[in-house]
């Protein structure tokens, strides 16, 4: 009846009658209290969040963003591969011809003129950025900040876009 | 005189009763603190420093909460439940004495409201009383969830009041008094009461659990089984009150362990101490002796709490019944066979 | 109560006595005549709390605090017990048959001429003149039960152990039928 262990790891228990000690549970409860109680002393896993945060893995997937090349224009060329492999159905855009003069903005003759991603529907599973020809998102931002309505989960490009390269330098330089 | 008289007693109800109130509201913090202190987390920390607002926090969501009053259940039982819970919990504070006589304004006051002669008889009446805001509630609610935690509130009740009854006799044996206050002088410095009633101490603790339906003994609101038991149905204020009255009796148990076995306001060295002090200063330390001991209690049942898991329900009866009881009047008996032998010596 | 060895506080207590005798018998109304069981039981556990306070009253603290523990923290908790679990409400209201309304009212009737009878036969005497008395303490009360009245006492204890020995058994007895 006993079937041959398939790990060869099985090992039988033997249920021995409780002694008296055993019977009247005091000593085990006293134990589990003692445990718990050296607990107090123990270094506290909590990480409290908005001022300190857990250093993200090298994989962790975040808020997206639309990145530019080295002179600053934008990469999407509005091909929608990005919005065809999403399987939550986050990303909506419109696309629009760039124009002459435009140049500097946009790397590509398309762009996206209107670029969104809900927040709430996307599972973050990076298959946008897989998907992507361009190399234009990347999920490398933080967290997704929580929010009060539901409309101010859909990020525009506004949120989305990278910073101009300058704009950075700049900021970075005010830090420093 | 008469009117000094009623006036000081006012003054010492309110401030009993504003006293009660907020360690009630303290004790819902703490529980979460040391919740979190023994599962190596911080426990709630934003509502002010430490999160001591946090109390406040709650009783204001509690307030603007929608009262939600089942259509199928007794309206007036509904509210007269957690009423009844809230009101009876507070009763148990006024024969605690808190302290010695101390000395006010040229007036010696007793800081204890009355001192009935059947002070231990009458803490055990309300206590009884308390399942009757379980038991109305729950079966207002019209809920099958709640009329069984009702019930299950009420013979639990009723099953450990024996237990706690034959240990509080064992007790009276050697203290010869049911009045709160003797008991309390009677321990004087390091005479506690609990050096001659390990046991009966060790059953009254149990019994205490069982009464307050803490963990491992809150069978009447297991939510694994019973969702929430007898506060099913309940929300807003009247859940708040279920819950108020809960950490009521905790303090009001503490507080009478702590008279009973622990000595009260007494504590070793206390009489250097208060002829160092004075009769105004002394008792202040006495008084704090006797809120360290309480606050210690308290946080004792917590400790249980995130520790212990629940009972079945057929072990609690077993353990009162087949246990406590036997053990209670085993007690009885040898504390009688001891007292007898002590004196003929 | 504490202020009744004074002369000026007697009327005072006489009112209450009588706020609390009307209350009395305004609930003992109640539990006759509610259709909710349940609330017969609540209106039945008013009228004992009222009891407990002419106990008071009377400067009889043991028994007032013995009626509030054995009476309404006990007897009057299984009552509600098991009328929650049955379940009673006004539709299932058992039929009230003639036979039943007549059986009551001689009950009734005998009940009350007993009473009359009784206390016609003690002649109430010197009942209300010692309110004052330390009898109901329960250093006298434990001193008389335990000298004067020793055999009574023992005797009803005795009646109580056979009862529970009863219950113990009827419980015993129906595991076994079921087990076997
Ligand atoms: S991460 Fe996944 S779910 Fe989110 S937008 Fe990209 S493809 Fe859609
Ligand atoms: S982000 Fe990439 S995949 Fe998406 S539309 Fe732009 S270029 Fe195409």
């Amino acid at each position: 009846m006993l079937m041959e262990s398939l790990s060869g790891r099985r090992k039988v228990l033997e249920q021995k009658p409780m002694n008296f000690w055993e019977r009247i549970y005091l000593p085990a409860i006293f134990k589990g209290m003692g445990i718990t109680f050296m607990h107090m002393f123990k270094k506290k896993e909590t990480i409290r969040y908005p001022e300190e945060e857990r250093e993200f893995s090298e994989n962790w997937r975040g808020m997206h963003s639309l990145k530019r090349d080295e002179d600053g224009r934008e990469r999407c060329t509005a091909c929608g591969l990005c919005a065809l492999s999403c399987p939550a159905e986050a990303i909506t855009m419109i696309s629009a011809e760039r124009e002459k003069g435009e140049e500097h903005l946009y790397r590509e003759e398309k762009y996206a003129a209107v670029y969104e991603i809900n927040m709430l529907r996307c599972i973050f599973c990076g298959l946008c950025e897989e998907a992507c020809p361009k190399e234009a998102i990347y999920l490398d931002g933080p967290i997704v900040p929580a929010d009060y309505l539901r409309k101010d989960f859909i990020y525009g490009k506004d949120k989305l876009v990278e910073m101009p390269i300058d704009e950075l330098e700049a900021l970075k330089g005010a830090k420093v | 005189m008469e009117l000094a008289f009623l006036f000081e007693k006012l003054i010492l109800v309110t401030v009993l009763f504003v006293l009660t109130l907020s360690i009630a509201a303290y004790s819902t913090w703490l529980e979460r603190k040391v919740a979190a202190w023994l599962q190596d987390r911080v426990g709630p920390n934003r509502a002010g420093i430490f999160g001591l607002l946090q109390p406040l926090a709650d009783g204001g969501k509690m307030f603007f909460k929608e009262e939600i009053i089942p259509s199928g259940s007794n309206k007036w039982l509904f509210i007269a439940g957690p009423s009844l819970a809230l009101l009876v919990s507070f009763l148990g504070t006024a024969v605690i004495p808190f302290g010695q006589n101390i000395e006010l304004f040229g007036k010696t006051v007793p800081l204890q409201v009355t001192d009935i002669n059947v002070g231990i008889l009458y803490i055990f009446g309300v206590v009884s009383l308390g399942v009757y805001g379980i038991m109305i509630g729950g079966w207002a609610s019209n809920n099958k969830y709640s009329l069984m935690g009702a019930v299950r509130g009420a013979s639990q009740n009723i099953s450990y009041e024996i237990a706690m009854g034959l240990s509080i006799i064992a007790l009276l044996l050697v203290t010869n008094t049911l009045s709160f206050k003797e008991i309390a002088e009677q321990q004087h410095s390091w005479h506690w009461n609990v050096i001659y009633q390990p046991l009966g101490f060790l059953i009254f603790i149990i019994c205490a659990f069982a009464e307050t339906n803490r963990v491992p003994f809150d069978l009447p609101e297991c939510e694994t089984e019973l969702i929430g038991g007898y506060n099913t149905e309940y929300s807003a204020f009247k859940m708040g009150a279920y819950m108020f009255a809960e950490y009521i009796n905790m303090f009001v148990s503490s507080a009478v362990m702590a008279v009973l076995y622990f000595g009260g306001y007494n504590y070793p060295g206390m009489d250097a101490v208060n002829s160092l002090l004075g009769p105004t200063w002394g008792p202040v330390i006495g008084v704090a002796v006797m809120f360290i001991k309480i606050i210690a209690f308290i946080f004792f049942f917590m400790w249980v709490r995130w520790t212990i898991p629940r009972f079945r329900y057929d072990q609690l009866m077993d353990l009162g019944w087949k246990i406590l009881i036997p053990l209670a009047i085993a007690n009885i008996v040898i504390t009688a066979i001891v007292i007898t032998v002590v004196d003929k010596l | 109560m504490r202020f009744n060895q004074k002369g000026n506080t007697v009327a005072y207590d006489m009112s209450l006595f009588y706020f609390v005798a009307f209350l009395t018998i305004l609930f003992s109304l109640l539990v006759i005549f509610t259709k909710n069981p349940v609330y017969s039981v609540l209106s039945l556990i008013a009228t004992f709390f009222t009891f407990t306070i002419h106990y008071i009253l009377l400067n009889a603290q043991f028994l007032a605090v013995v009626n509030f523990i054995v009476y309404m923290g006990a007897i009057m908790v299984l009552f509600l017990f098991v009328l929650m679990l049955m379940n009673l409400n006004e539709e299932t209201e058992p039929m009230k048959s003639n036979l039943i309304k007549i059986i009551g009212v001689i009950a009734g009737v005998t009940l009350l001429v007993t009473l009359v009878g009784s206390i016609h036969a003690l002649q109430t005497t010197g009942v209300s003149a010692t309110p004052n008395s330390e009898i109901g303490l329960v250093e006298n009360l434990g001193k008389v039960l335990f000298s004067e009245f020793l055999l009574p006492f023992e005797l009803s204890s005795l009646l109580l152990l056979s009862a529970m020995v009863g219950a113990v058994l009827l419980a015993k007895k129906d595991k076994r039928t079921n087990n076997g």
